[in-house]
């Protein structure tokens, strides 16, 4: 099988990329684009390290051939932070000290990012759910639901337009 | 068959380092031209939050802002010594070693400061901020990253400070026995409750409270994130993690984190922890380690609660639904006239 060329956005930026048959997409973020955020914890969907979104849901990018990502929109850990201001999601994982390594983060935050676009106020089962594919060997998971609870109220107090985005 | 609620207690008096060969650790430290200070060392921040303790004690000793202050850890081949990352020590023993490098980095600081604002230096205090100030005299000062300029272009001086804490090797007294193998305690007691499920063997911890005597926290927020993230460990330990779960077969083990259990966000408990502070006499401003110790009191606490719900009294880990229901049958044979 020969390499092929597959295009796709990257956070919002055009990427067109040779790629070997197979190659698995958090090896094409990592490597080819330079987006370390996304981790490779276990490389076979157990952990949730890898979690990035494809099209707007989150998926284990340690699973994924990359071929298979041609002409969708890819947002990684890079891409929640705008113009250098992080997510409320962030925010939150700081307040709350959601983070020890900081191995999980990344997933967690997409994991949960997915949560919140589609659920903005859910419940603590919910967010329990959204978070059941994610390890972390660190912090007990309590921080971690904790902020994503306190990141959904802080989304409930702001206007329409800014809870967009 | 019934679910059955038991609660189970468990304490536990940590160790602050080891008694090897002698437990010593460095630290060295040097201002770059830019005022930030360097802080150089060979352990490891592994999640624990190293960084950000050595962070505070140097930017306290040194009278500067947190933001000043560069961790740099960890290359055994060129660093500093450090005995290692391990028995809770690093807090202690790096934590002390920084404070005499920083003391004496200060000192230097303070001297060229001194020249540069023709004062003697004992008349000279840090605002914390990056300035430094003659006392009594706010309109009078100089910048510390001035200082660190001028301290290389003008009077060809290191501002820098070297520090080493060590805990000498105790030997026994042969008569008694008494020794001094480490600087300090620290100590903690957990509470567990515990559902037991008598049909299935499955326990279900419901709350995990602990108090805790440490010393000073230095960061009372990362204490509070060690005991929480430790009480999940211990639990991990207490009912799930083990890579040899299904006997006598260890083909039937786990190879990955597939067929590793752990307990995930589904499985949690409640946590509590209350901190008592009792500064020790030898710590950094009064500090004992906490870090692995917490992982410690929930794994007895959560047996004993076993114990309390069901009678069935299990001291091989990890306590699997498959032990709860054998210990159960044994409770009930024992129990027949
Ligand atoms: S690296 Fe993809 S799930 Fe672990
Ligand atoms: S913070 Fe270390 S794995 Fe989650």
């Amino acid at each position: 099988m020969k390499s092929s060329y597959v295009s796709f956005t990257l956070n919002g930026e055009e990427k067109e990329l040779l790629i070997e048959p197979g190659r698995r997409l958090v090896d094409v973020l990592r490597e080819q684009c330079g987006a370390t955020g996304t981790k490779n914890g276990c490389g076979q969907g157990s952990c949730g390290a890898c979690t990035v979104h494809i099209d707007g849901v989150a998926m284990l990018s340690c699973l994924l051939p990359a071929e298979l990502v041609d002409g969708s929109e890819i947002v990684t850990i890079e891409g929640v932070v705008r113009n250098r201001v992080l997510h409320v999601l962030q925010e939150a994982f700081l307040a709350q000290a959601a983070t020890q390594c900081g191995f999980c983060t990344a997933g967690m935050i997409m994991a949960a990012k997915a949560l919140l676009d589609c659920d903005p106020s859910p419940s603590r089962q919910a967010v329990i759910e959204a978070l059941s594919g994610n390890v972390c060997r660190c912090t007990g998971y309590e921080p971690i639901i904790a902020a994503v609870l306190a990141a959904a109220a802080t989304l409930a107090k702001r206007p329409a337009a800014a809870a967009a985005a | 068959m019934a679910k059955l609620r038991g609660r189970g207690i468990a304490a536990v008096n940590y160790p602050t380092g080891m008694n090897l060969g002698g437990d010593p650790s460095q630290a060295l430290i040097h201002a770059t031209t830019t005022g930030n200070f360097v802080v150089t060392l060979s352990s490891v921040d592994l999640g624990q939050g190293l960084r950000t303790i050595m962070t505070q004690i140097t930017a306290e000793v040194l009278g500067i802002a947190p933001e000043a202050v560069m961790i740099d850890t960890a290359d055994t081949d060129t660093g500093p010594h450090c005995m290692g990352t391990f028995a809770s020590r690093t807090t202690h023993r790096v934590g002390n070693a920084i404070i005499m490098a920083a003391t004496e980095a200060r000192k230097v600081l303070l001297d060229v400061a001194g020249e540069e604002l023709e004062v003697a230096p004992e008349d000279l205090e840090t605002d914390g901020t990056g300035r430094i100030v003659v006392k009594g005299v706010p309109g009078k000062s100089i910048s510390v990253q001035d200082a660190a300029l001028a301290a290389h272009f003008k009077h060809g001086r290191t501002i820098s400070g070297r520090g080493i804490y060590l805990k000498p090797r105790s030997y026994p007294d042969f008569e008694t026995g008494a020794m001094d193998p480490d600087s300090c305690q620290a100590h903690a007691c957990t509470i567990a409750e515990v559902e037991v499920d008598t049909e299935t063997g499955d326990v279900r911890v419901l709350k995990l409270i602990s108090a805790y005597e440490i010393g000073r926290a230095i960061n009372p927020m990362m204490v509070e994130q060690q005991i929480v993230g430790g009480s999940w460990m211990g639990m991990s330990h207490a009912l799930y993690e083990t890579t040899e779960p299904y006997y006598p077969n260890r083909a039937h083990g786990p190879v990955d984190f597939l067929g590793y259990l752990m307990p995930g966000p589904a499985d949690i408990p409640e946590y509590d922890a209350v901190i008592l502070e009792r500064p020790s006499t030898n710590g950094p401003f009064g500090a004992k380690g906490i870090g692995e110790m917490t992982a410690n009191s929930p794994i007895p606490a959560i047996a004993n609660a076993i114990f309390d719900a069901c009678g069935a009294r299990i001291d091989d880990l990890p306590i699997t639904p498959e032990k709860v229901l054998r210990a159960l049958d044994a409770a009930a044979l024992a129990a027949q006239p």
